[in-house]
């Protein structure tokens, strides 16, 4: 009998790296490249009739202020929901780290939100904090504050990137427990021998060796806050008050689905697509040299 | 889901039929795409139940396909994908979209005469009928729910302030007064409104008589631009502005929000659609009235009439030639006097036929229920003008978005009226000239 590492002959090989290849084609390459195509055109919502425009809708696009601020929107809702959201997520995994009794109730609990669908979670908090009858802004008006995130800007920001950050706490928290108990004990009893404090190992010792689980979450909440959070923007705020809170994506949804607007939509989704792929580059470019594997 | 389950069996005991070739007879199914739930979705059900059972050639199926704007991008998605339903409602914010769509449609008025069906569009109101037909004439979608703002009055929280619950309230100057005093009386949500786009701009502008777009508010062209910038305009939208600085005009939202502040008691006035009678009616613990929508005095031509919102039901292409015959004997029998009447008294919608109006008061029924006959005769005091003939503006819902941002500017007091609807007038004229590009 014959072991061998090696495949012989392309067939068998080939076979079995086409299925892999051909759902990439599926369902990433065609629908982009349909995406790319329809950019280029401005057609009627029935799909009877299309005009070519060329770059046309790319430039009625960035002539628009309004799509140009909802870049600076989108960076600033991204950023936030990415460091609020690993920020407290790793603030408990380091509390849950220490905890000797009932760790596992306290971590169970912990996870609980992540299986809210976003567009749940955002009517859950749409409703503690409705400007008639939610529970937090009365608590808010009896300290003397009126809370009014249907005409307030900045008040329904935070109450979007609240939101949307919440179930996201749960999910961090798994991949930052799990980082912490990968570090070997060994190293920080060590530092603890020498004289270090708990916040003086944190950063120097357990900060640092974390980083490989940090990167990896950053790249993924800001992937996750950039498409996923369209569904928590629907139900809180439509995008308003002012489309403060008008995301990229949410713009692609309102103007393709409510505007009936197809090129504009995708043209949309073809920066969209090139703004996620340039992110990337530059995360893997430049944060990752500081990540210690 | 009853619905469903009932077209399930409706369509496995027509299958049978088929497939046994037993019976003589098959029933065509005729597909409605519809927005209604609850209450309204019921009443639906049963005009459906009623003509199915009126007849054996037929069978309609009532599909519910989520809010007014998720029904139009199912119809749209399916026509696309070929699986389109033979009718489909549309709001009347959708009717350009649609009347752009040659070739998607089949116009009311072709499959009526295709199939030689009795029908007389004249029977219509003017003012509903006018929404849906084109300007030689010619009636493209049946008008189908329709509603017009009125203002409904808490008369106890009058009486709680020291006013008098019967003054006149026919003009925005007295409504001023009614709500300095209410105000003064410790009312905290003296005025409050729903649809702010609907009833503060685009009935405003027909009821003082003004243009709410050029090309005859869309009607003559694509080619259409926004107007709502005028003086008259302007002036509204600051005095309300001023209100809201004071405490007098409360805001609650985009849609009908503040409908439950007012059916709580906690607001004297409220600007809704008339069809929001039959909820306050059952929810308010307290004495209220319906009065026309008020007018600024002094506005030449105001008050003229005010104009509709609502739906009206479309005919899509691309059916068998008997499908529609079956499409045809639907809409005449969804526009008998009977099923009008019953509609409107079970609704509040506008009674949309002379013949439905006419036999809800031989019924009595205004008697009854005073109030409910003020919104028909708000629409029909005088005939429509180009300024009051109603909308047809291409990406529409997405324009009323953008009203609506500029107008909480105003509440907000980020803005001025007049730069908030200049600044609109701009973002929804660039949204128009996408639209005519995609409909050239």
């Amino acid at each position: 009998m014959e072991k061998r590492v090696r495949f012989r002959g392309w067939l068998l090989p080939t076979l079995l790296v086409v299925p892999q290849l051909a759902i990439t084609a599926i369902f990433f390459f065609v629908p982009a490249g349909q995406a790319v195509w329809q950019s280029l055109f401005i057609p009627d919502p029935f799909g009877l009739r299309s005009q070519f425009v060329g770059l046309g809708n790319f430039v009625f696009l960035l002539s628009d202020p309004f799509y140009r601020a909802s870049f600076v929107t989108t960076a600033i809702f991204s950023a936030s929901v990415a460091f609020v959201s690993m920020a407290v997520a790793l603030w408990l995994a380091v509390l849950a780290d220490r905890l000797i009794k009932g760790s596992g109730t306290y971590r169970t609990l912990l996870i609980w939100p992540y299986a809210v669908a976003p567009a749940v979670a955002g009517v859950l908090w749409l409703f503690m904090f409705n400007t008639r009858v939610g529970l937090v802004s009365w608590y808010l008006g009896l300290l003397g504050y009126d809370w009014n995130h249907t005409l307030n800007g900045e008040e329904a920001m935070g109450l979007v990137v609240i939101a949307s950050s919440w179930g996201r706490i749960s999910y961090n928290f798994l991949f930052f427990l799990a980082g912490l108990q990968a570090i070997p004990k060994s190293v920080i009893e060590a530092a603890a021998i020498d004289g270090a404090r708990f916040w003086k190992r944190f950063w120097t010792i357990v900060f640092p060796l974390l980083s490989p689980t940090t990167f990896f979450l950053l790249v993924v909440n800001v992937v996750y806050a950039f498409f996923e959070t369209f569904g928590v923007i629907h139900t809180i705020t439509s995008g308003g008050p002012q489309q403060s809170t008008t995301i990229l994506v949410y713009k692609v949804f309102s103007d393709g689905f409510v505007g009936q607007d197809l090129g504009s939509s995708a043209a949309q989704s073809v920066i969209l697509l090139v703004v996620v792929g340039i992110l990337t580059i530059v995360q893997f470019k430049y944060i990752e040299r500081k990540v210690h594997y | 889901m009853k619905i469903l389950g009932k077209s399930r069996l409706m369509a496995a005991t027509v299958a049978f039929c088929i497939a046994g070739s037993t019976a003589a007879w098959a029933q065509t199914e005729i597909q409605w795409w519809h927005a209604f739930t609850g209450r309204l979705g019921n009443l639906l059900a049963e005009q459906v139940d009623k003509f199915n059972a009126s007849q054996s050639d037929y069978v309609v199926v009532g599909s519910h396909k989520g809010n007014y704007s998720e029904t139009l991008n199912a119809g749209i998605a399916a026509f696309r994908a070929g699986e389109q339903p033979h009718i489909l409602m549309v709001f009347e914010v959708g009717t350009a979209t649609m009347m752009a769509a040659e070739g998607a449609i089949r116009p009311v008025f072709v499959v009526m005469a295709d199939a030689g069906v009795d029908f007389d569009p004249d029977g219509y109101l003017g003012a509903v009928k006018g929404y849906y037909t084109t300007t030689a004439g010619d009636m493209l979608s049946l008008p189908y729910n329709s509603s017009t703002p009125v203002l409904y009055v808490n008369r106890d929280l009058f009486i709680e302030a020291g006013l008098d619950p019967d003054m006149d309230l026919s003009t925005w100057q007295q409504v001023d007064d009614a709500l300095a005093g209410l105000k003064e009386g410790g009312v905290t949500c003296p005025l409050t409104t729903a649809w702010q786009s609907w009833v503060h701009l685009e009935n405003f502008s027909a009821y003082h008589n003004v243009p709410f777009a050029t090309q005859e508010n869309g009607f003559a062209g694509l080619d259409t631009e926004l107007a709502f910038n005028g003086p008259v305009q302007a002036k509204h939208i600051e005095t309300m502005g001023n209100w809201t600085r004071d405490g007098k005009f409360i805001y609650a939202g985009r849609r009908n929000e503040g409908g439950a502040n007012f059916r709580g008691g906690e607001c004297a006035l409220f600007t809704e659609s008339s069809a929001g009678y039959a909820g306050v009616k059952a929810e308010a613990q307290f004495a209220f009235e319906i009065r026309s929508l008020p007018y600024w005095g002094g506005v030449e031509g105001a008050p003229q009439n005010t104009i509709i919102g609502g739906s009206s039901l479309w005919v899509l292409a691309g059916h068998d030639s008997d499908d529609y015959n079956g499409v045809a004997d639907f809409l005449n029998f969804l526009s008998t006097s009977d099923i009008q009447a019953k509609w409107h008294q079970d609704t509040g919608y506008l009674p949309i036929t002379l013949a439905a109006a006419e036999q809800t008061k031989a019924e009595g029924f205004y008697e009854a229920n005073p109030g409910t006959e003020i919104a028909g005769m708000q629409m029909t005091a005088k005939a429509p003008t180009s300024n009051s003939k109603g909308l047809r503006l291409g990406s529409f819902d997405q324009i009323r978005g953008i009203i609506d941002e500029e107008l909480e500017a105003v509440w907000a007091g980020d803005k001025t009226a007049q730069a908030a609807l200049d600044s609109a007038v701009e973002r929804g004229n660039m949204l128009l000239r996408r639209f005519e590009q995609a409909n050239r």
